[in-house]
């Protein structure tokens, strides 16, 4: 398990560098940054100036060096557009972006397992026909027309919920949480519905597929020969069968929900991760650009790698290949 | 003491308390397109920052509603015969959010530091003007040429206190690309109306009213709350559901839908910026045409045919929504005296077929135009109404629309200049003429001077950068308008520029609140009235 863990470290380390690479041969097309940090009327002289001081007069390739050196030991830079530590930026929303996924990822989870349950227990009813429209829909709006509909529905018409932000929020040493007030928890409705609608339409009908699947096993007649209850049959034997599935898609998922968090977070002003990373782009904020790459390629691996030790557990087989590799 | 009477006693202290407090806190609640990026102010040269530090800091002078300039941290001002000594008169009894009293060598520190390397307000102050102390409460300005604008952009140079600068090692100004953070960039202390009580960048400020400021507030607000909000769907969501009490800007598609609605209207006007577009008339072969070995803009009637055949009024009704004015010259109608005598030449297809005939191009011709495409109010549906225009003319236009960071990269001098047909949009930030004679339509010939520094298209006409000079000097108002209006007419004769318009400003503002417009868009909360 040691050696497994070690060398998925590795693997990881040449992702991030492949990342990091990848970046820096994009940035040069995103824009000139100069521009954005000074104003139209700016002389040209000035403007050499603070393109010298930031550097951005060398070639590129030392341009990345220089950052995965000063990376390497936790130095992310200053943001060109607010004056401030990237690594200080970045810890300051990652609370938001990280209580969104993880509403998003539940709601989709449990409302996923259970719509997907229950359409492939009773296929032919009449809820599940609605269970399967609502994922039709799920999976074809884009993730921002859902947003603005629910904003225009709930926030403008009705008045129930609020269009933007995070609500209050407490503090609890560095992180901040909207879950222990009021309008911070009835801030995370929408923006969760929205971003876990695609993942929720996702577990649904794998669960439904996987439960037909199984539901014809032969191990699920013997079951029923041997007199079992049918919930002992349906939720003891069956659903755990059709999980090793949905936790890859759930962990895996769990990645894409937080990069993805981007369009649900600009739609909602959601103070996240997200947010921060569009408004950089818009002004070729270079140093937070880089670093939120890095760190949304880490998270994927990261889980990755979860999701690899949790199969081992769900999935006996598995561990004798990962004891003994070939 | 029973629960009971426990209970009894913390509703009657509950009370008490209550009833102390005056009324309930008025909080106006404000979301811009754009962020409040830095609180140092000597950092960011840009509307939106200005007018949110306005609230907290102050000038020597200020602008009000209608632009005039008033008095402010200086009660009075006094220029000397030759108009080389300029002698200010600093209100008494001022005081910083901190407490420290305001003097004169705070003015010399703000003096100092804003021409300080790393700041992007160098111009606002001559280099080589000297401030001198004369007592705690006067200040002398002595410059080496008379330079009648020397003060029409003080509102925006705003006083800082130098103990409080020097005790939190703030001395320097906050480079744009400052690689290290700053105290002063999250930090303010100033003599406004308003103090900074928390401020997370990109997500929230709050200011809290300033109950010492020394003038008497025109608003009623304990506190106004600002976020920016870039998605202009959730912005114009959060007016009409009464979450924000202002919002700026209104996208234009949305402008009848929150005058439709219960909550909020749309406040509008011209602003000052004029868009525009520019011709490369300076290479002896476009960079981007199927014209070889010579360049159709040198050419007048090229350019005359160009500005005849865009329908101005068209793009006014159709692409604007009404919500323009159209330009005859490269400056506002607001900041010139004599705009009024400037007429737009009429829309005229017939007469652009026949200047490019005359020209040698009856078949027109190609050519590539740059556009920006998230910089300026339908940036990108004006060059696309443009397109279609000339091509009625015969000029095939090949439009190369772009976000505003590739924009810019590629058309300003940084880039080489790399454009044949471009628009811009332009505001003077003295609102004076002179910036836009030197800046925009000066000739580019000298490297070392700044001169034309934003004439990508290098008009160039060496009378009118006489007058340029002249204009900088002249102290006797009537004599500068009358030689400002002779160089515009040399620009609009050799048509060196196409103006198009002056875009609409369109703020959203609720029912509750009562607001200012001020032309140059600074959305300035401390005229708001609010009623619950």
């Amino acid at each position: 398990m040691l050696a497994f863990i070690v060398r998925r470290g590795l693997q990881a380390i040449g992702v991030l560098l492949a990342v990091g690479i990848i970046a820096f041969a994009m940035f040069r097309f995103a824009g000139d940054p100069v521009n954005q940090i000074v104003s139209l009327d700016t002389p040209a002289a000035e403007r050499e100036q603070v393109r010298r001081s930031l550097g951005l007069d060398d070639p590129v390739p030392v341009q990345f060096v220089r950052y995965l050196a000063k990376a390497a030991q936790g130095d992310f830079g200053v943001s060109y557009q607010f004056r401030q530590p990237v690594s200080d930026l970045l810890a300051e929303r990652m609370p938001a972006t990280l209580e969104l996924a993880i509403c998003a990822t539940l709601f989709a989870t449990i409302f996923g397992v259970l719509m997907g349950v229950y359409s492939g227990l009773s296929r032919d009813s009449i809820l599940a026909k609605v269970f399967q429209t609502i994922s039709l829909i799920g999976i074809s709006l884009p993730t921002f027309l859902i947003g603005i509909l629910l904003i225009y529905l709930f926030a403008v018409t009705l008045g129930w919920l609020p269009s933007y932000g995070r609500g209050d929020t407490v503090k609890l040493g560095w992180w901040s949480t909207g879950f222990l007030t009021g309008s911070g928890l009835k801030a995370l409705i929408m923006p969760s519905i929205t971003l876990g609608l695609f993942q929720m339409t996702l577990i649904m009908r794998i669960v439904r597929a996987e439960m037909l699947e199984v539901l014809r096993a032969d191990y699920i007649k013997f079951a029923r020969a041997r007199g079992l209850t049918t919930r002992a049959i349906n939720f003891g034997h069956a659903l755990k069968n059709t999980l090793v599935p949905v936790i890859t898609i759930v962990g895996l998922q769990l990645g894409s929900v937080i990069a993805f968090a981007i369009i649900t977070e600009t739609v909602f002003q959601w103070p996240g991760m997200g947010l921060l990373f569009v408004q950089a782009v818009q002004n070729v904020d270079i140093p937070i650009m880089a670093a939120y790459l890095l760190l949304v390629a880490l998270i994927f691996v990261m889980i990755n790698l979860a999701v690899d030790i949790l199969y081992t557990v769900v999935d006996p087989r598995l561990r004798t290949t990962i004891r003994q590799p070939t | 003491m029973t629960t009971r009477t426990k209970i009894l006693v913390a509703t009657a202290a509950a009370l008490l308390v209550g009833s102390a407090v005056p009324a309930l806190a008025v909080t106006l609640r404000y979301a811009n397109q754009g962020d409040l990026k830095s609180l140092d102010p000597y950092t960011v040269n840009e509307t939106t920052t200005n007018a949110h530090l306005g609230h907290v800091y102050e000038g020597l002078t200020r602008r009000g509603k209608d632009l005039a300039i008033q008095p402010s941290l200086a009660e009075r001002w006094e220029i000397s015969e030759d108009g080389l000594t300029w002698r200010f008169f600093l209100r008494k009894g001022v005081k910083f959010h901190n407490g420290n009293p305001f003097n004169a060598d705070d003015v010399i520190f703000s003096a100092n530091r804003v021409r300080a390397q790393g700041s992007n307000f160098q111009t606002r102050v001559p280099t080589n003007a000297e401030f001198v102390k004369v007592d705690d409460y006067t200040v002398d300005v002595k410059l080496k040429s008379p330079n009648p604008i020397l003060n029409s952009q003080w509102d925006t140079w705003y006083i800082m206190d130098k103990e409080w600068a020097e005790a939190n090692n703030a001395t320097a100004p906050t480079p744009a690309a400052a690689t290290t953070p700053s105290y002063s960039a999250l930090n303010a202390n100033g003599t406004g109306p308003f103090k900074i009580e928390s401020h997370q960048p990109g997500a929230k400020t709050v200011f809290k009213t300033n109950k010492e400021w020394w003038d008497k507030a025109e608003h009623n607000l304990d506190e106004i709350v600002f976020t920016p909000i870039g998605s202009d769907a959730t912005r114009v969501a959060a007016l009409l559901s009464g979450e924000v009490d202002v919002i700026e800007p209104v996208p234009l598609q949305d402008i009848q839908r929150v005058n439709g609605s219960a909550n909020a209207k749309v406040l509008s006007g011209p602003e000052l910026r004029t868009i525009f577009l520019g011709m490369d008339q300076t290479r002896d072969e476009l960079l981007f045409s199927n014209v070889k070995g010579k360049n159709p803009f040198k050419d007048k009637r090229v350019r005359e045919a160009f500005f005849k055949a865009i329908d101005i009024e068209t793009i006014k009704s159709r692409v604007m929504r009404g919500l323009s004015t159209p330009s005859a010259l490269m400056i506002a109608p607001e900041l010139f005296t004599y705009s009024k005598d400037f007429v737009r030449p009429k829309y005229d297809l017939e007469g652009a077929k026949k200047l490019l005939a005359e020209a040698g191009y009856p078949n027109g011709f190609e050519v590539g135009m740059d556009c920006p495409n998230d910089r300026y109010v339908n940036d990108e549906a004006i060059c696309q109404a443009v397109v279609s225009m000339l091509a009625r003319a015969g000029v095939k236009v090949n439009l190369m629309a772009q976000p505003k960071a590739q924009y810019f990269a590629k058309v300003l001098k940084s880039g080489n200049y790399n454009t044949s047909f471009y628009l811009l949009g332009w505001t003077p930030g003295t609102f004076d003429s002179h910036n836009v004679l030197h800046d925009i339509e000066g000739c580019r010939d000298n490297p070392q001077s700044s001169r034309g520094e934003s004439n990508l298209g290098n008009f160039c006409n060496k009378k009118h950068d006489e007058l340029t000079d002249k204009i900088l000097v002249e102290t006797d108002k009537a004599k500068r308008d009358q030689m400002i209006k002779e160089a515009f007419q040399i620009t609009v004769d050799e048509y060196g520029y196409i103006p198009l318009h002056q875009q609409a400003l369109a703020w959203g503002v609720s029912n509750k609140v009562k607001l200012s417009q001020r032309a140059d868009n600074s959305v300035l909360l401390y005229w708001a009235q609010k009623t619950e």
